[in-house]
Protein backbone atom coordinates (compact mmCIF):
# COMPACT_ATOMS: atom_id res chain seq x y z
CA UNK A 1 0.00 0.00 0.00
CA UNK A 2 1.24 3.37 -1.12
CA UNK A 3 1.24 5.93 1.48
CA UNK A 4 0.17 9.73 0.15
CA UNK A 5 1.73 12.66 1.56
CA UNK A 6 0.93 16.04 0.58
CA UNK A 7 3.32 18.73 0.99
CA UNK A 8 1.53 22.03 1.25
CA UNK A 9 1.09 25.88 2.96
CA UNK A 10 -1.11 27.70 1.15
CA UNK A 11 0.88 30.92 1.03
CA UNK A 12 3.67 30.34 -1.33
CA UNK A 13 7.10 30.69 -1.05
CA UNK A 14 7.65 29.11 2.13
CA UNK A 15 9.75 25.73 1.02
CA UNK A 16 7.42 23.65 0.06
CA UNK A 17 9.76 22.19 -3.62
CA UNK A 18 12.79 22.07 -0.79
CA UNK A 19 10.42 20.39 1.44
CA UNK A 20 9.09 17.90 -1.16
CA UNK A 21 12.59 16.86 -2.41
CA UNK A 22 14.51 16.56 0.82
CA UNK A 23 11.58 14.28 2.34
CA UNK A 24 11.54 12.45 -0.83
CA UNK A 25 15.66 12.08 -0.95
CA UNK A 26 15.32 11.17 2.73
CA UNK A 27 12.59 7.95 2.71
CA UNK A 28 14.32 6.86 -0.73
CA UNK A 29 17.74 7.24 1.43
CA UNK A 30 16.15 4.74 4.31
CA UNK A 31 15.22 2.13 1.02
CA UNK A 32 11.82 3.44 0.39
CA UNK A 33 10.44 3.14 -3.18
CA UNK A 34 9.54 6.89 -3.41
CA UNK A 35 8.02 8.95 -6.35
CA UNK A 36 7.80 12.80 -5.83
CA UNK A 37 5.19 14.59 -7.77
CA UNK A 38 5.35 18.28 -8.83
CA UNK A 39 1.60 19.69 -8.64
CA UNK A 40 2.63 23.45 -10.00
CA UNK A 41 0.95 22.97 -13.30
CA UNK A 42 2.12 25.97 -15.33
CA UNK A 43 5.24 26.65 -12.97
CA UNK A 44 7.53 23.44 -13.18
CA UNK A 45 10.22 23.80 -10.33
CA UNK A 46 10.79 20.59 -8.45
CA UNK A 47 12.65 19.04 -11.75
CA UNK A 48 15.68 22.05 -11.32
CA UNK A 49 14.89 21.66 -7.25
CA UNK A 50 15.57 17.81 -7.73
CA UNK A 51 18.93 18.42 -11.02
CA UNK A 52 16.76 16.38 -13.37
CA UNK A 53 15.69 19.50 -15.49
CA UNK A 54 17.26 18.06 -18.76
CA UNK A 55 15.91 14.93 -18.51
CA UNK A 56 12.31 15.59 -18.19
CA UNK A 57 11.09 14.16 -21.88
CA UNK A 58 7.52 13.83 -20.64
CA UNK A 59 5.25 15.25 -17.80
CA UNK A 60 2.25 14.69 -15.39
CA UNK A 61 -0.09 16.00 -17.94
CA UNK A 62 1.36 13.85 -20.37
CA UNK A 63 0.43 11.30 -18.57
CA UNK A 64 -2.81 12.21 -17.94
CA UNK A 65 -3.80 13.01 -21.48
CA UNK A 66 -2.11 9.57 -22.59
CA UNK A 67 0.91 10.95 -24.83
CA UNK A 68 2.90 8.21 -22.58
CA UNK A 69 3.12 6.21 -20.67
CA UNK A 70 3.20 6.67 -16.65
CA UNK A 71 6.71 4.60 -16.84
CA UNK A 72 8.33 6.80 -19.54
CA UNK A 73 7.70 10.14 -17.92
CA UNK A 74 8.78 8.90 -14.22
CA UNK A 75 12.40 10.24 -14.11
CA UNK A 76 14.87 7.53 -12.41
CA UNK A 77 17.38 9.43 -9.55
CA UNK A 78 20.66 9.62 -10.28
CA UNK A 79 21.86 9.15 -6.87
CA UNK A 80 19.29 7.12 -5.17
CA UNK A 81 17.74 4.44 -7.09
CA UNK A 82 14.83 4.19 -5.64
CA UNK A 83 13.62 7.69 -6.15
CA UNK A 84 11.30 8.72 -9.18
CA UNK A 85 10.30 12.17 -9.95
CA UNK A 86 7.59 13.02 -12.00
CA UNK A 87 7.73 16.47 -13.51
CA UNK A 88 4.72 19.48 -13.59
CA UNK A 89 3.81 20.39 -17.43
CA UNK A 90 4.75 23.57 -18.34
CA UNK A 91 0.84 24.55 -20.24
CA UNK A 92 -1.01 27.34 -19.37
CA UNK A 93 -4.24 24.95 -19.35
CA UNK A 94 -4.89 24.93 -16.15
CA UNK A 95 -7.92 22.37 -16.52
CA UNK A 96 -5.06 20.21 -17.72
CA UNK A 97 -5.04 18.16 -14.23
CA UNK A 98 -8.16 16.60 -13.93
CA UNK A 99 -9.62 14.83 -10.67
CA UNK A 100 -9.88 11.14 -12.53
CA UNK A 101 -6.48 11.83 -14.27
CA UNK A 102 -4.54 12.32 -11.21
CA UNK A 103 -6.44 9.64 -9.45
CA UNK A 104 -5.48 6.70 -12.29
CA UNK A 105 -1.89 8.01 -11.81
CA UNK A 106 -1.48 7.73 -8.08
CA UNK A 107 -3.03 4.05 -8.56
CA UNK A 108 -0.49 3.44 -11.15
CA UNK A 109 2.00 4.73 -9.38
CA UNK A 110 0.66 2.50 -6.23
CA UNK A 111 0.55 -0.80 -8.46
CA UNK A 112 3.84 -0.18 -9.42
CA UNK A 113 5.18 -0.85 -5.57
CA UNK A 114 5.93 2.83 -4.89
CA UNK A 115 5.56 2.92 -1.10
CA UNK A 116 5.53 6.81 -0.32
CA UNK A 117 4.20 8.80 -3.03
CA UNK A 118 5.27 12.84 -2.61
CA UNK A 119 2.76 15.40 -4.06
CA UNK A 120 4.22 18.93 -4.04
CA UNK A 121 1.60 21.27 -3.75
CA UNK A 122 1.19 25.15 -5.50
CA UNK A 123 0.71 27.42 -3.82
CA UNK A 124 -3.22 28.54 -2.92
CA UNK A 125 -6.50 27.21 -3.09
CA UNK A 126 -7.33 26.59 -6.38
CA UNK A 127 -7.48 23.39 -8.70
CA UNK A 128 -3.56 22.14 -8.37
CA UNK A 129 -3.74 22.53 -4.25
CA UNK A 130 -7.06 20.78 -4.11
CA UNK A 131 -5.92 18.34 -6.65
CA UNK A 132 -2.72 17.79 -4.55
CA UNK A 133 -4.01 17.31 -1.37
CA UNK A 134 -7.61 15.34 -2.45
CA UNK A 135 -6.22 11.63 -2.36
CA UNK A 136 -3.75 12.20 0.50
CA UNK A 137 -3.35 9.98 3.87
CA UNK A 138 -1.21 12.67 5.52
CA UNK A 139 -0.28 16.10 5.05
CA UNK A 140 3.13 18.33 6.08
CA UNK A 141 2.33 21.75 6.14
CA UNK A 142 4.54 23.70 5.93
CA UNK A 143 4.67 27.23 7.87
CA UNK A 144 7.25 29.96 8.52
CA UNK A 145 7.06 31.89 11.65
CA UNK A 146 5.38 34.62 10.15
CA UNK A 147 1.67 35.91 10.42
CA UNK A 148 0.44 35.68 7.03
CA UNK A 149 2.14 32.08 6.42
CA UNK A 150 0.56 31.03 10.01
CA UNK A 151 -2.78 31.83 8.42
CA UNK A 152 -3.15 30.50 5.42
CA UNK A 153 -1.81 26.96 6.91
CA UNK A 154 -5.08 27.24 9.15
CA UNK A 155 -7.17 27.91 6.19
CA UNK A 156 -5.24 25.24 4.52
CA UNK A 157 -5.99 22.63 7.56
CA UNK A 158 -9.93 23.92 7.27
CA UNK A 159 -10.22 22.17 3.90
CA UNK A 160 -7.97 19.10 4.61
CA UNK A 161 -10.48 18.58 7.21
CA UNK A 162 -13.15 19.03 4.27
CA UNK A 163 -11.93 18.86 0.94
CA UNK A 164 -10.29 15.58 0.64
CA UNK A 165 -11.16 11.85 -0.63
CA UNK A 166 -10.87 10.80 2.92
CA UNK A 167 -12.95 13.84 4.81
CA UNK A 168 -15.53 13.20 2.00
CA UNK A 169 -15.62 8.88 2.63
CA UNK A 170 -15.42 9.78 6.45
CA UNK A 171 -12.77 7.19 6.55
CA UNK A 172 -10.11 8.54 9.00
CA UNK A 173 -8.95 12.27 8.38
CA UNK A 174 -5.77 13.04 7.04
CA UNK A 175 -3.13 13.03 9.19
CA UNK A 176 -1.60 16.21 9.42
CA UNK A 177 2.23 17.31 10.89
CA UNK A 178 3.25 20.64 11.09
CA UNK A 179 6.65 21.65 9.25
CA UNK A 180 8.36 25.17 10.76
CA UNK A 181 11.30 26.53 8.14
CA UNK A 182 12.66 29.15 7.62
CA UNK A 183 13.54 29.42 11.61
CA UNK A 184 15.53 31.64 13.18
CA UNK A 185 16.62 30.34 16.80
CA UNK A 186 18.38 34.00 16.91
CA UNK A 187 15.56 36.26 16.38
CA UNK A 188 13.51 33.63 18.45
CA UNK A 189 15.56 34.13 21.87
CA UNK A 190 15.04 38.21 20.77
CA UNK A 191 11.13 38.08 20.85
CA UNK A 192 11.65 38.53 17.31
CA UNK A 193 10.03 35.23 15.46
CA UNK A 194 7.41 33.45 17.18
CA UNK A 195 8.81 29.98 18.26
CA UNK A 196 8.12 26.05 17.74
CA UNK A 197 5.83 26.12 21.04
CA UNK A 198 4.10 29.56 20.06
CA UNK A 199 2.95 28.06 16.19
CA UNK A 200 2.35 24.41 17.91
CA UNK A 201 -0.06 26.15 19.86
CA UNK A 202 -2.08 28.06 17.58
CA UNK A 203 -2.66 25.27 15.24
CA UNK A 204 -2.69 22.78 17.60
CA UNK A 205 -0.23 20.27 15.61
CA UNK A 206 2.28 17.91 16.32
CA UNK A 207 5.56 19.15 14.85
CA UNK A 208 7.44 17.03 12.35
CA UNK A 209 10.26 18.90 11.99
CA UNK A 210 11.82 22.50 12.54
CA UNK A 211 14.25 23.14 9.52
CA UNK A 212 16.59 26.58 9.97
CA UNK A 213 17.02 29.66 7.83
CA UNK A 214 20.07 29.37 6.34
CA UNK A 215 21.96 29.96 3.07
CA UNK A 216 22.53 26.50 2.31
CA UNK A 217 18.75 26.02 0.61
CA UNK A 218 20.09 28.68 -1.77
CA UNK A 219 23.23 26.97 -3.03
CA UNK A 220 21.89 23.35 -2.75
CA UNK A 221 19.06 24.80 -5.33
CA UNK A 222 21.98 26.29 -7.43
CA UNK A 223 23.38 23.24 -7.70
CA UNK A 224 20.30 20.83 -7.98
CA UNK A 225 21.15 18.81 -5.00
CA UNK A 226 18.40 18.37 -3.14
CA UNK A 227 19.63 20.19 0.38
CA UNK A 228 19.05 16.92 2.30
CA UNK A 229 21.74 15.24 0.62
CA UNK A 230 24.35 18.42 1.80
CA UNK A 231 25.52 16.45 5.24
CA UNK A 232 27.15 18.83 6.59
CA UNK A 233 24.11 21.41 6.95
CA UNK A 234 21.91 22.12 9.77
CA UNK A 235 19.07 22.06 7.37
CA UNK A 236 20.27 18.51 5.60
CA UNK A 237 20.05 16.71 9.84
CA UNK A 238 16.96 19.11 10.57
CA UNK A 239 15.58 17.69 7.43
CA UNK A 240 16.52 14.13 8.48
CA UNK A 241 14.92 14.26 11.56
CA UNK A 242 11.80 14.76 9.54
CA UNK A 243 12.29 12.25 7.98
CA UNK A 244 12.71 9.93 11.27
CA UNK A 245 9.33 11.03 12.92
CA UNK A 246 7.38 11.01 9.50
CA UNK A 247 8.67 7.06 9.99
CA UNK A 248 7.05 6.88 13.20
CA UNK A 249 10.67 7.50 15.14
CA UNK A 250 11.13 10.04 18.37
CA UNK A 251 13.87 12.00 17.86
CA UNK A 252 14.94 15.35 19.57
CA UNK A 253 14.48 18.59 18.31
CA UNK A 254 17.35 19.65 16.93
CA UNK A 255 18.29 23.51 15.71
CA UNK A 256 15.58 25.13 17.63
CA UNK A 257 18.52 26.47 20.20
CA UNK A 258 20.76 29.49 19.66
CA UNK A 259 24.17 28.03 19.71
CA UNK A 260 25.16 28.62 23.50
CA UNK A 261 26.84 31.90 24.37
CA UNK A 262 29.09 33.31 26.92
CA UNK A 263 28.58 34.54 30.50
CA UNK A 264 28.30 38.21 29.65
CA UNK A 265 26.41 37.84 26.41
CA UNK A 266 23.60 35.43 27.88
CA UNK A 267 22.87 38.24 30.86
CA UNK A 268 22.54 41.00 28.53
CA UNK A 269 20.72 39.37 25.88
CA UNK A 270 21.23 40.65 22.35
CA UNK B 1 16.56 35.90 26.50
CA UNK B 2 18.95 38.22 28.57
CA UNK B 3 18.53 40.25 31.72
CA UNK B 4 17.35 43.37 29.97
CA UNK B 5 14.60 42.08 28.01
CA UNK B 6 12.97 41.21 31.43
CA UNK B 7 12.58 45.41 32.15
CA UNK B 8 11.27 45.43 28.96
CA UNK B 9 8.00 47.27 29.17
CA UNK B 10 6.00 46.47 25.91
CA UNK B 11 5.87 42.84 24.67
CA UNK B 12 8.18 41.67 22.07
CA UNK B 13 6.73 41.44 18.21
CA UNK B 14 6.80 37.96 18.36
CA UNK B 15 3.83 38.02 21.01
CA UNK B 16 2.26 40.40 19.41
CA UNK B 17 2.34 38.48 16.43
CA UNK B 18 0.75 35.19 18.62
CA UNK B 19 -1.76 36.94 20.40
CA UNK B 20 -3.63 38.29 16.79
CA UNK B 21 -3.14 34.96 15.48
CA UNK B 22 -5.11 33.32 18.24
CA UNK B 23 -8.03 35.40 17.99
CA UNK B 24 -7.88 35.56 14.46
CA UNK B 25 -7.64 32.01 13.80
CA UNK B 26 -10.05 30.82 16.75
CA UNK B 27 -12.34 33.42 14.74
CA UNK B 28 -11.79 31.59 11.35
CA UNK B 29 -12.15 28.35 12.88
CA UNK B 30 -15.53 29.10 14.38
CA UNK B 31 -16.53 30.34 11.07
CA UNK B 32 -15.79 27.31 9.46
CA UNK B 33 -18.03 24.85 8.44
CA UNK B 34 -20.89 27.29 9.75
CA UNK B 35 -23.19 29.00 8.06
CA UNK B 36 -22.24 31.05 5.13
CA UNK B 37 -24.16 34.13 6.74
CA UNK B 38 -21.69 35.11 9.61
CA UNK B 39 -19.75 37.67 8.08
CA UNK B 40 -22.85 39.31 6.63
CA UNK B 41 -24.60 38.81 9.83
CA UNK B 42 -22.07 40.49 11.36
CA UNK B 43 -21.32 43.29 9.68
CA UNK B 44 -25.29 44.19 9.99
CA UNK B 45 -25.19 44.25 13.39
CA UNK B 46 -22.20 45.85 13.92
CA UNK B 47 -24.32 48.65 11.77
CA UNK B 48 -26.80 48.75 13.82
CA UNK B 49 -25.21 48.94 17.25
CA UNK B 50 -23.04 51.79 15.79
CA UNK B 51 -26.75 53.65 15.78
CA UNK B 52 -25.98 53.71 19.56
CA UNK B 53 -22.60 53.42 20.27
CA UNK B 54 -19.62 54.53 18.57
CA UNK B 55 -17.69 50.91 18.78
CA UNK B 56 -14.88 49.87 16.66
CA UNK B 57 -15.08 46.96 14.07
CA UNK B 58 -13.18 45.17 16.41
CA UNK B 59 -14.78 44.77 19.54
CA UNK B 60 -17.81 42.85 17.81
CA UNK B 61 -16.80 39.12 18.14
CA UNK B 62 -19.08 36.42 16.95
CA UNK B 63 -18.45 33.24 17.95
CA UNK B 64 -20.50 30.42 17.05
CA UNK B 65 -20.13 27.14 19.37
CA UNK B 66 -21.60 23.88 20.93
CA UNK B 67 -23.31 23.62 24.02
CA UNK B 68 -25.16 20.22 25.23
CA UNK B 69 -25.54 19.86 21.40
CA UNK B 70 -26.90 22.88 20.81
CA UNK B 71 -25.34 25.32 18.38
CA UNK B 72 -24.39 28.93 20.06
CA UNK B 73 -24.02 31.82 18.36
CA UNK B 74 -22.21 34.47 20.84
CA UNK B 75 -21.92 37.78 20.58
CA UNK B 76 -19.79 40.05 22.75
CA UNK B 77 -19.47 43.94 22.30
CA UNK B 78 -16.77 45.86 24.04
CA UNK B 79 -18.35 49.29 24.67
CA UNK B 80 -15.82 52.18 24.54
CA UNK B 81 -14.82 53.45 27.52
CA UNK B 82 -16.97 56.50 29.43
CA UNK B 83 -20.57 57.93 28.67
CA UNK B 84 -21.31 59.58 25.65
CA UNK B 85 -19.64 57.88 23.10
CA UNK B 86 -21.58 58.99 20.68
CA UNK B 87 -22.98 57.11 17.63
CA UNK B 88 -20.79 56.92 15.09
CA UNK B 89 -20.81 58.06 11.67
N1 LIG C 1 15.43 26.83 5.33
C1 LIG C 1 15.60 27.79 4.40
N2 LIG C 1 16.56 28.72 4.54
C2 LIG C 1 16.72 29.68 3.61
N3 LIG C 1 16.03 29.78 2.48
C3 LIG C 1 15.06 28.87 2.27
C4 LIG C 1 14.79 27.82 3.20
N4 LIG C 1 13.78 27.07 2.71
C5 LIG C 1 13.43 27.61 1.52
N5 LIG C 1 14.20 28.69 1.24
C6 LIG C 1 14.13 29.54 0.05
O1 LIG C 1 12.83 30.02 -0.10
C7 LIG C 1 12.48 30.13 -1.47
C8 LIG C 1 11.17 29.39 -1.74
O2 LIG C 1 11.38 28.00 -1.53
P1 LIG C 1 10.50 26.91 -2.30
O3 LIG C 1 10.60 27.09 -3.76
O4 LIG C 1 10.85 25.60 -1.71
O5 LIG C 1 9.06 27.37 -1.79
P2 LIG C 1 7.64 26.90 -2.33
O6 LIG C 1 6.75 26.92 -1.14
O7 LIG C 1 7.74 25.64 -3.09
O8 LIG C 1 7.26 28.09 -3.33
P3 LIG C 1 5.99 28.12 -4.34
O9 LIG C 1 4.81 28.47 -3.49
O10 LIG C 1 6.33 29.20 -5.30
O11 LIG C 1 5.89 26.76 -4.96
C9 LIG C 1 13.65 29.58 -2.26
O12 LIG C 1 14.42 30.65 -2.72
C10 LIG C 1 14.41 28.77 -1.23
O13 LIG C 1 15.78 28.74 -1.53
MG1 LIG D 1 7.04 25.12 -5.06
Amino acid sequence: MAEIIVVTSGKGGVGKTTTSASLACGLAQRGKRVAVIDFDIGLRNLDLIMGCERRVVYDFVNVIQGDCTLRQALIKDKRIDTLCVLAASQTRDKDALSDAGVRRVLDELAADGFEYIICDSPAGIEKGAHLAMYFADRAVVVVNPEVSSVRDSDRILGLLASKTQRAERGNGAVKEHLLLTRYSPRRVASGEMMSVDDVREILGLDVVGVVPESPDVLSASNAGTPVILNGDSDVSGAYQDAVARLLGETVPMRFTQEPRKGFFARMFGG
Amino acid sequence: MGLLALFRKTPSSANVAKERLRIIVAQERSARGGPDYLPLLRRELLEVIRRYVNVDPSSVQINLGREDGHEVLELSVALPQGRGAGPGG
